[in-house]
């Protein structure tokens, strides 16, 4: 037997308090296995053990909360019986190393999460951060890990409608690749993970075990160095075609009543399958290691319990029920095997060529993980208002910013996933948010994901505010009702009291604004230590979101639809450029305040715009973000090739004015008889409204300011992305 | 009209199809599972978009020698209409119901979205109801789309009138020879294009120019 060194200790990334912990519950020394599957149960990775403590304060209730987090993902009711079950993960650290396979599995892996409760995958999601553009790894990373998404989503015949792709030199040794999955059940055919009961047959599905992914979640629990790329063999390899099979296959069991618990097997596979089955249900769990289906010969009990091989479950079920499951995966063509029982002993017991190779109590490993109230600084935010040149060009500088990489059209992107699959997508990528109709209704889900790094990285607090205003924002202008969110918390290393300190106040950014916006956090995940070489990327705490359309056919799209309707701006317009676009694309400076949310002003405005919609009053509608209200307008252009006219706005500096990033703001287009009655209710409703000008043409005019032609515009848009992929374009480095 | 959606592992557009044969037909068709031996008797046969068998291989060759193919290629042979739509067209090809091969994208990418169409041949049944010269839009969405056949077929199938669906003028998506999306069999009773016609058969989704292709079926076949 290995005996268990300090320097193994270390390796494991354990610390030597958390070692001293693992003794003293085990009342002796871990044998090998054992200190295997404490390393990674007890990894940040899995335990959350920086982050739990903050995590408490978000809020995650509410009536339409059916399930909140510590699932595999969130449920919400949408009526008529229906629910949506969605949930945001990442896979940073595999796809640095590998971008087509760690993408690829980050997908498989998040769809799992949502196959598992039951609920048929229907849409996907990414939010992808790289670094910047002329560094030597970025082209080869974004065109890995975009046809990473695309290889498995397209196989699975999931429609991925959209997502962020963003570049920034912050992530130039740690890319984020973060990706949403929402699917869809029935309220009443929900499956969770509780192992209750004991003497009940465990159930390995899917795939075979393998020696890929071992200490998968040990490596995304550290920081990066020059040796990254070493650390590939940790990388799992991505097979859609089995995942889709074992989609069918548990869907079909899951119309049984044979299941009791189910649960993927994701990061530290059977380890934490078991461990979170066996401590959620109150039971223990047996497992027999010579039944698991492998792939190889000779693995140990150790390779087992640590593979993160790929596309494999484990279910408990009713005692009885094992022939029926057993025909409903032969005819997939999948592994099936019995490999253990529950117990009611409280304990994991791992067999193996006969022995016992390990025995833990399952709450030691799960409940009994450390949580750590690690120390923090908060940071005075980023403040004042930066200089600009005022004398520039309002039109030349539009050119630019439409061609800069965080603005420039994602059509190279969006084009490699398979988006129309389902024939439920309503609204593709493009958008605001996207529209994907719930099957054989009239209701449909909008879907987001937003965060403005730059912002957070200001101020932690104001800029996870604006994630989640933002992403409400998105919803809303669809004519969504914005139900809940998912988080997905990338930050640095946390045992930094700095990037604890952003941590410890994004989070309370995102309570504030879920709190505000009746918006709870219903399934989230964490990843921390993206840092390379002790350079932490900028806070990066991205929100998906999930809205309701209950009439799809009251939905208003960016898209101007008619010549002659007048333009109104909705919100108040004072020209905040700090961290804006502009600055950092025209003036090269990262600097000043982030725009402050006002989350009562959100609140209104959006419900303002969303009766718009609901009425039947404006099916035209944007929200302002980056690049603020000429950009915005610009985006409204562009997809029909009609122009507008606007006037002179009040205010300080045509500039700032045009290109400030204000907060709570949105651009709407309505029938020209109908705009003194918008305005006029806006006006009742408090909501500050301006007549900003008429659609038509094919140019942008600026009163004062001149005019730019639709083509110039097009043409600046669409070609910095595939001049960029393919290699014909040195950009601008950000 | 009776249909059969043929189901392979990882079909991924079976249900987009018997969708759209449902609301056109008011019929559902009739789901058939690849390891059956036998189909029952329809008027038309849908093989679906999808990743047939995960496509490792050759996109469909794999599905091309499935116990259902069998049955397909017999049935075909008698007469019965088949309908090949992307992935569908890829193992009708493999299978030898279709000349040519569908080869990667000239791009190497997958490449999803609207493309132009023009119906170049009215006289078949899948096209009756379109005009000659219409032009169209159906959503592409494959990696290896790009049409391929030696000269002389490609002669051939243009001098029998066999090509039905060109991609418009700078429509191509694929590097497809000639701007080929769509042929028919020498009985002219089997169809195979890469775009999606059951993508287009919901206003709410984008257009129905896909509805006409069902509608000549229906009005043909019942």
């Amino acid at each position: 037997m290995t005996e268990i060194t300090p320097q193994i200790v270390r390796e494991h990334g354990l610390s030597v308090e958390e070692y001293g912990r693992i003794k003293q519950l085990l009342n002796r020394d871990p044998n090998l296995v054992e200190l295997g599957v404490f390393s990674v149960m007890w990894s940040e990775h899995c335990s959350y053990k920086s982050t739990r403590a903050h995590l408490r304060r978000l809020p995650t209730k509410a009536p339409w909360v059916l399930q909140g987090p510590g699932e595999n993902a969130g449920v919400i009711d949408i009526g008529d019986g229906d629910v949506a079950v969605f949930k945001m993960e990442s896979h940073n650290h595999p796809s640095f190393i590998e971008p087509y396979q760690g993408a690829a599995t980050g997908v498989g892996g998040i769809m799992r999460d949502v196959f598992t409760m039951g609920a048929r995958p229907v849409a996907m999601m990414n939010a992808l951060r790289f670094g910047a553009p002329d560094h030597p790894k970025t082209r080869h990373l974004v065109s890995g890990v975009v046809s990473g998404i695309g290889g498995y989503g397209n196989c699975m015949g999931v429609p991925t409608v959209g997502g962020e792709v963003n570049f920034h030199r912050s992530y130039n040794g740690n890319i984020l690749v973060n990706a949403m999955c929402v699917g869809l059940a029935r309220a009443d055919k929900i499956f969770k993970s509780a192992a209750e009961g004991a003497g009940n047959p465990v159930v390995y599905i899917g795939s075979k075990t393998g020696r890929d992914g071992i200490h998968g979640a040990t490596m995304a629990s550290a920081e990066f160095n020059e040796d990254s790329e070493e650390k590939r063999p940790t990388v799992q390899v991505g097979d859609p075609f089995t995942e889709k099979l074992l989609l069918e296959a548990c869907l079909e069991l899951m119309a049984t009543d044979a299941i009791i618990a189910i649960q993927d097997m994701g990061a530290a596979g059977l380890t934490s399958s078991s461990a979170e089955m066996g401590s959620k249900g109150g039971s223990g769990i047996e497992l027999d290691l010579d039944r698991v289906p492998q792939r190889e010969e000779n693995m140990t009990a150790y390779d087992m319990m640590l593979s993160e091989s790929q596309e494999r479950m484990l279910a408990v079920l009713k005692p009885g029920r094992e022939g029926e499951a057993e025909r409903i995966f032969k005819k997939w063509e999948l592994d099936f095997a019995v490999i253990g029982r529950t117990t009611d002993s409280g304990r994991l017991i791992v067999k193996h060529k006969g022995q016992v190779v390990a025995d833990m109590p399952v709450h030691a490993l799960s409940e009994e993980a450390p949580v750590y109230n690690r120390p923090f600084e908060r940071r005075t935010p980023a403040g004042g208002t930066p200089a600009y040149d005022r004398a520039r060009s309002v039109l030349d500088s539009l050119a630019r910013l439409m061609a800069s990489p965080d603005i420039a059209s994602r059509r190279w992107v969006w084009e490699q996933y398979d988006n129309t699959v389902m024939a439920d997508t309503v609204q593709r990528p493009g958008g605001d948010a996207a529209v994907v109709r719930v099957h054989n209704t009239d209701k449909a889900l909008a879907i987001t994901t937003d965060v403005t790094p730059r912002y957070c990285k200001a101020d932690p607090f104001e800029g996870a505010k604006q994630a989640v205003a933002e992403a409400w924002r998105n919803l809303s202008a669809v004519g969504a009702t914005p139900l809940a969110v998912t988080d997905n918390l990338n930050f640095g290393n946390p045992e930094k009291p700095e990037i604890m300190g952003e941590i410890a106040s994004a989070v309370d950014g995102i309570a504030e604004a879920c709190r505000v916006l009746d918006f709870p956090v219903v399934s989230g995940n964490c990843s921390l230590y993206n840092e390379t070489n002790r350079e932490a990327i900028l806070p990066t705490p991205a929100i998906g979101a999930v809205g309701l359309l209950k009439n799809v056919h009251r939905m208003a799209t960016i898209a101007f639809k008619r010549e002659g309707d007048a333009i109104l701006l909705i919100g108040e317009t004072k020209g905040h450029l700090g961290q804006s676009i502009y600055l950092r694309e025209i003036e090269g400076k990262e600097e000043g305040a982030a725009p402050p949310v006002d989350l009562a002003t959100e609140k209104k405005n959006g419900d303002f715009i969303r009766s718009l919609i609901e009425a039947g009053r404006a099916d035209t509608v944007h929200d302002l973000s980056d690049g603020g209200l000429l950009v915005a307008l610009a985006e409204m252009v562009l997809p029909a090739r009609i122009g507008a006219a606007i006037a002179r706005l009040a205010g300080s500096d045509a500039i700032a004015v045009l290109y400030g990033e204000d907060q709570a703001r949105y651009l709407v287009a309505v029938r020209e008889p109908d705009a003194d009655r918008v305005l006029a209710s806006a006006k009742a409703a408090g909501v500050g409204a301006t007549l900003l000008g008429r659609t038509g043409g094919d140019k942008i005019a600026i009163e004062g300011a001149g005019e730019i032609a639709i083509a110039a515009l097009a043409r600046a848009h669409e070609g910095w992305f595939p001049r960029y992929m393919g290699g014909t374009e040195l950009p601008l480095s950000n | 009209m009776k249909s059969a959606v043929v189901v392979f592992p990882a079909s991924n557009c079976d249900r987009d199809a018997a969708v759209a044969l449902e609301q056109l037909t008011g019929e559902k068709p009739h789901m058939a599972w690849h390891a059956d031996a036998e189909l029952p008797d329809v008027d038309l046969i849908v093989l679906p978009g999808g990743f047939a068998y995960g496509d490792y291989l050759r996109c469909g060759a794999m599905a091309a020698q499935s116990r259902i193919m069998r049955d397909v290629k017999k049935k075909a042979d008698e007469g019965v209409t088949v309908l090949g739509i992307c992935n569908g067209f890829q193992v009708l090809t493999e299978t030898g119901l279709l000349p040519g091969a569908l080869m990667r994208n000239a791009q190497l990418k997958f490449v999803c979205k609207p493309v132009g169409l023009e119906v170049e041949e009215t006289q078949s049944v899948f096209t009756r109801k379109y005009d000659k010269g219409q032009r169209l839009s159906f959503p592409v969405a494959h990696g290896d789309g790009n049409y391929f056949a030696d000269e002389e077929t490609l002669d051939r199938l243009e001098g029998e009138g066999r090509v039905v669906f060109r991609y418009a003028p700078g429509e191509n998506p694929n590097g497809s020879a000639r701007n080929i999306a769509g042929i028919l069999s020498e009985k002219r009773n089997v169809l195979g294009l890469m775009p999606h016609p059951e993508r287009v058969c919901d206003p709410m989704l984008g257009g129905t120019d896909g509805v006409a292709l069902f509608q000549s079926l229906i009005e043909t076949l019942s």
